[in-house]
């Protein structure tokens, strides 16, 4: 196994210097040095020269690609891909082009993304393989059909209506908690209700239908029938049996996204006014800030990279067959 | 559970803030983007002034209360001294032309008080050491914000702290946005940048300026080129308030850096704030600086103040907050509703609580809703001193230029463009159509008949009225386009819009735009792009008609007019005169008005400049926004003033009544917890019976 996760990460060094030079090509189609520099030095009495200097100082006046001017090695060296992208592989982001470290917030902005992202995730698994297990004990009842209707409706609905919703509903009309805002320690639980709550709501309609439908594919196999015959109650064999062998197709789905959870999310963080990195990525591209865009796209691919080859391994965890080789 | 918590009164699930906070003085305000800069000599946003206002005390400040806008000392003792000097270093008569003055000297006198917060940068140990000027690892390890600094010093604001803070603005690796502004006039300036140039920053301070000097402890002298009046504006700005050098000092350490402790981040100032916790990503609290020099609230004010109780407070000393916190609220819908439930102080409106919070009477003021009457909220509303306007590219070849053809056809676009309309429209009536350059405020602007713009506005029954459709289409005709045809092409006028506007949501303008256009049979091709493709067009001269708007950095027409100066051409000079318009009158008159101060000789020459600009028309004059705030009844003290930075000092809250009125509006809704858990039961215990029978069936 550990062969195959060598050979994994060795896989990913050129796929990540190639969504390198792809972030780096698309931003700099779009943006040239000159409007970074525009954009970080405002709109008022801005010169000619004022950019100049700023573009120095950031490393901007280099050619982007390929230094002409230089000889040998230094033709690739001296320019701004080398110069700002090498270090990415060391996981060094440097200093945001407004200045900041880029670690230090990472670092910090990645605890509120995870206080949402852990939790909504935890229980919304929970919530979400319980009504589709219910809705498997009550298939072909009145109960099914009314459950995939209501799951239907929720998966129609934009998650912003639930947001603004929740927020109308639990935190102005019944005044039950905060509508928004973010707080250290314990005190951040009666922040996290309601985005919780939202989140896992917002994920059943879907979840739950696409549970519903490999717990069917179970029921009807041949080892289910035996425990039946062997006596065992309904509830026995879906939870022990039926559950356990439509783990694999679940933790596919779960495993992948789990490195990706601190990274947030835009919509929910943005309206719940949680200092994570939802919005950082978002934030960085509307300030023309490649520094933090290209560092973000870097994270994110290395941590979905990394959420593949745990969804192999923990294959492997689930069911004793699988081998990895 | 919920039974027990409904006969609790005082309970107050929904409330973002500690319990403990409830009966304190502090103001809760907001932020929807974080600051991208809070060092004085970077920052130039309003967003980042209103922070950094509280915390830095340059040498002037805006009266709070008096109008027009009048600058008093903030960190001077009294308003600089000002000489004339001719090139030979005599002094001039106050009332010399301005062409003989080379320079003009500000002197200026600090108040004798004054200290810095407490801060880190000026810890000493016993021996008069600095303590955190050369940080071990050791050290760095145990720290990650300001406050896990376990001492703090301070010391007395000098004026050598003001000469730092102005060399401070051409070193290149500060980036102030006024370095190239403030060569242009300040003596020495130019020639101390190249200096230091190749130097670290920490090398400025003992490199000096010719023009800028520190005579003593609490006296300075700063040397401009000719005269250039508006200077005294530039020393209300936190550009020029005092900075230490230790703070530059403290700040440049790496290991710091590494940590985004910077001094772009974590102020060293001497008002009456400092900030204690910045976490932009999340919220920015100011507290009261203790070290605070004696300053006390305005005795006198303008007409009203008295009665509309804002004078209860004269002489009484500042600040009467103890704390500000700043949270970041990046949507408005949240925001509004916890406006509405007493956990923001104040609020802004946005279009979609607009017809919440405001209607119209019949004579057409804007007043608030019962609703929000009834909780005591106070609207304020002022004329903003920005101006937006759409220009004419004068360097193109069928917009631009000085021909009766062009002129024409630029007027009548002037008269069909119906921005009345567009702010009933796009701006739930937030505006005022503008019939000049200047917004009202600023000295210079008329009022009523005399200040309408008579190529545009009729006067009629006391009022200005747009002239109608007809005189448009008659200039039209004057012009050669009668029909709107292009003689050239025997077809409709093409005219092309250039904008930065490509949203969803800004549709609907470019439509409304076109459609105005329409009325006079022109085709209106909208040109959209990006902002950087937009400004490389502006620079290039490509565009030919655009949008565009000016915020006011000091109250003096001289901020508006050279707009249009034609040394400040965008194309020939990369100056902000984005119309490319010269007009050797208006920038002969502009000359004159700029260096004089303010009295008939000016205005008259002010009212001269708009009949040109009037005429020439290189801008059609868009429109003055207005900013509808609101405030909470608890919230004192309060008058719109758009140029001081430091209000929040000269305000009041009373905690007391707040408390009081959010325990009122949050009392917590439990009955429907309670029908909603019933609900279930009702629904799970058929559910539950159908499980028991299918129990007991037969296996198949």
């Amino acid at each position: 196994m550990i062969q195959y996760i060598i050979r994994r990460f060795l896989y990913a060094i050129p796929l990540l210097f190639g969504v390198n030079v792809l972030t780096f090509v698309l931003f700099f189609i779009v943006n040239s040095p000159d409007d970074m520099a525009r954009m970080q030095l405002g709109q008022k009495h801005v010169t000619e020269q004022a950019v100049e200097n700023w573009k120095k100082q950031r490393g901007y006046d280099l050619p982007l690609l390929w230094n002409e001017q230089q000889r040998g090695f230094d033709k690739v060296k001296q320019t701004i891909f080398f110069q700002k992208s090498i270090n990415l592989f060391t996981f060094e982001f440097g200093i945001s082009d407004s200045g900041r470290n880029i670690g230090a917030d990472i670092k910090q902005r990645m605890w509120p993304s995870l206080a949402i992202a852990l939790p909504s995730l935890l229980v919304g698994l929970l919530v979400n393989i319980t009504v589709a297990l219910m809705m498997v004990l009550f298939r072909n009842s009145y109960l099914e059909f009314s459950s995939i209707v209501l799951c239907v409706i929720l998966m129609s609905i934009s998650s912003l209506f639930y947001i603004i919703g929740g927020q109308f509903v639990i935190g102005k009309l019944l005044k039950l908690v905060p509508i928004s805002g973010y707080d250290d320690g314990l005190a951040a639980i009666k922040f996290l209700i309601l985005p919780v709550i939202i989140s896992v709501v917002a994920g059943i309609g879907s979840s739950a239908r696409w549970y519903r439908t490999l717990f069917l594919e179970e029921v009807n196999k041949d080892y289910v029938r035996t425990a039946r015959a062997k006596g065992l109650t309904e509830t026995q064999t879906l939870f022990k049996h039926v559950l356990q062998n439509a783990l694999i197709p679940i933790l596919t789905g779960v495993v992948v996204v789990l490195p990706l959870l601190f990274m947030g999310s835009l919509i929910l963080e943005s309206f719940f006014s949680i200092p994570g990195l939802g919005s950082y990525t978002i934030d960085a591209i509307n300030r023309q800030d490649f520094a933090i865009v290209r560092s973000m796209v870097f994270l994110g691919s290395v941590l979905y990279i990394v959420g593949l080859l745990l969804t192999d391994i923990s294959y492997t965890i689930v069911d004793p067959r699988v081998r990895l080789s | 559970m919920c039974l027990m918590l409904m006969g609790c009164d005082d309970l107050q699930l929904n409330n973002p803030y500690p319990h403990e906070e409830a009966g304190q003085s502090i103001l809760y305000s907001s932020f929807t983007e974080r600051p991208k800069h809070l060092d004085p000599a970077v920052s130039y946003s309003s967003n980042e002034y209103a922070l950094i206002g509280q915390i830095y005390e340059p040498p002037l400040q805006y009266h709070y209360l008096k109008r027009p806008y009048v600058l008093e000392p903030l960190s001077a003792r009294e308003m600089p001294g000002i000489r004339y000097f001719d090139a030979d270093g005599n002094q001039l008569a106050d009332n010399v032309e301005s062409e003989k003055i080379a320079y003009t000297e500000y002197l200026i006198n600090l108040l004798p008080d004054m200290n810095y917060q407490p801060h880190p940068v000026f810890a000493k140990d016993s021996q008069g050491k600095y303590l955190f000027h050369h940080l071990t690892d050791e050290q760095l390890d145990d720290i990650s914000t300001l406050a896990d600094f376990n001492a703090t010093g301070s010391r007395q604001v000098i004026a050598e702290d003001f000469v730092y803070q102005i060399k401070r603005l051409v070193h290149p690796k500060i980036h102030s946005p006024i370095a190239e502004l403030m060569k242009q006039h300040i003596v020495g300036l130019d020639d101390f940048s190249k200096v230091v140039a190749e130097k670290k920053l920490l090398d400025i301070r003992n490199e000096t300026i010719s023009g800028v000097e520190a005579i003593n402890q609490n006296q300075y002298r700063i040397k401009i080129k000719g005269k250039y009046p508006q200077f005294k504006y530039w020393l209300a700005m936190p550009f020029f308030a005092p900075m230490p050098w230790e703070a530059d000092v403290f700040y440049n350490q790496q290991g710091l850096i590494d940590k985004n402790i910077t001094l772009d981040w974590y102020p060293v100032g001497s008002g009456p704030y400092m900030l204690t916790e910045n976490n932009p990503n999340r919220r920015m609290i100011l507290k009261k600086n203790p070290n605070y020099h004696a300053a006390s609230y305005p005795s006198e004010g303008d007409p009203g103040d008295m009665e509309a109780g804002l004078l209860k407070d004269a002489g009484k000393m500042l600040p009467f907050i103890d704390k500000v916190v700043f949270i970041l609220e990046k949507e408005t819908i949240p925001y509004w509703n916890k406006f509405l439930q007493g956990y923001y102080d104040a609020s802004g409106i946005a279009s979609d609580s607009f017809d919440m919070a405001i209607q119209f009477s019949g004579q057409g003021a804007a007043e608030l809703t019962p609703e929000l009457k009834s909780k005591g909220i106070q609207l304020q509303t002022a004329v903003a001193a920005s101006t937006y306007y759409m220009g004419f590219n004068m360097l193109d070849p069928i917009v631009g230029g000085d021909t009766e053809r062009a002129r024409k056809l630029r007027q009548a676009i002037a008269i069909a463009m119906d921005y009345e309309e567009y702010i009933a429209i796009f701006m739930n009536g937030r505006g005022m159509a503008a019939q000049g350059v200047l917004p009202p405020g600023i000295y210079g602007y008329q009022q009523g008949q005399a200040g309408i713009n008579p190529y545009v506005y009729e006067w009629v029954n006391g009022y200005a009225r747009r002239k109608p459709l007809s005189v448009a289409k008659q200039l039209m005709v004057e012009a050669g386009y009668a029909d709107a045809i292009d003689p050239k092409t025997g077809e409709a006028l093409i005219l092309y819009f250039d904008t930065a506007a490509s949203g969803p949501d800004d549709r609907s303008r470019l439509n409304w735009y076109r459609k105005q256009f329409e009325k006079l049979g022109i085709q209106l091709v909208i040109r959209a792009t990006d902002y950087n493709r937009f400004q490389q067009k502006m620079r290039a001269g490509n565009a030919q008609i655009f949008m565009w708007g000016w915020n006011a950095d000091y109250p003096d027409p001289e901020n508006f007019f050279f707009l249009l100066y034609g040394g400040n051409s965008k194309v020939k000079y990369a100056g902000e005169n984005a119309a490319n318009y010269q007009n050797p009158e208006f920038d002969r008159l502009f000359e004159k008005m700029r260096n004089m101060d303010n009295g008939p000789e000016r205005f008259q020459l002010i009212q001269q400049m708009q009949e040109i600009v009037r005429h020439d028309a290189p801008w059609l004059f868009g429109l003055h926004p207005k900013n509808f705030s609101l405030y909470h009844g608890w919230y004192q003290n309060l008058k719109p003033n758009l140029m001081a930075n430091n209000r929040i000092k000269y305000t009041r809250i009373n905690a007391k009544q707040r408390a009081e009125l959010r325990k009122q509006w949050n009392r917590p809704v439990f009955w429907p917890l309670v029908v909603i858990a019933l609900l279930l039961l009702g629904m799970l215990l058929p559910a539950f019976y159908s499980y028991q029978r299918r129990a007991k069936e037969t296996l198949q």
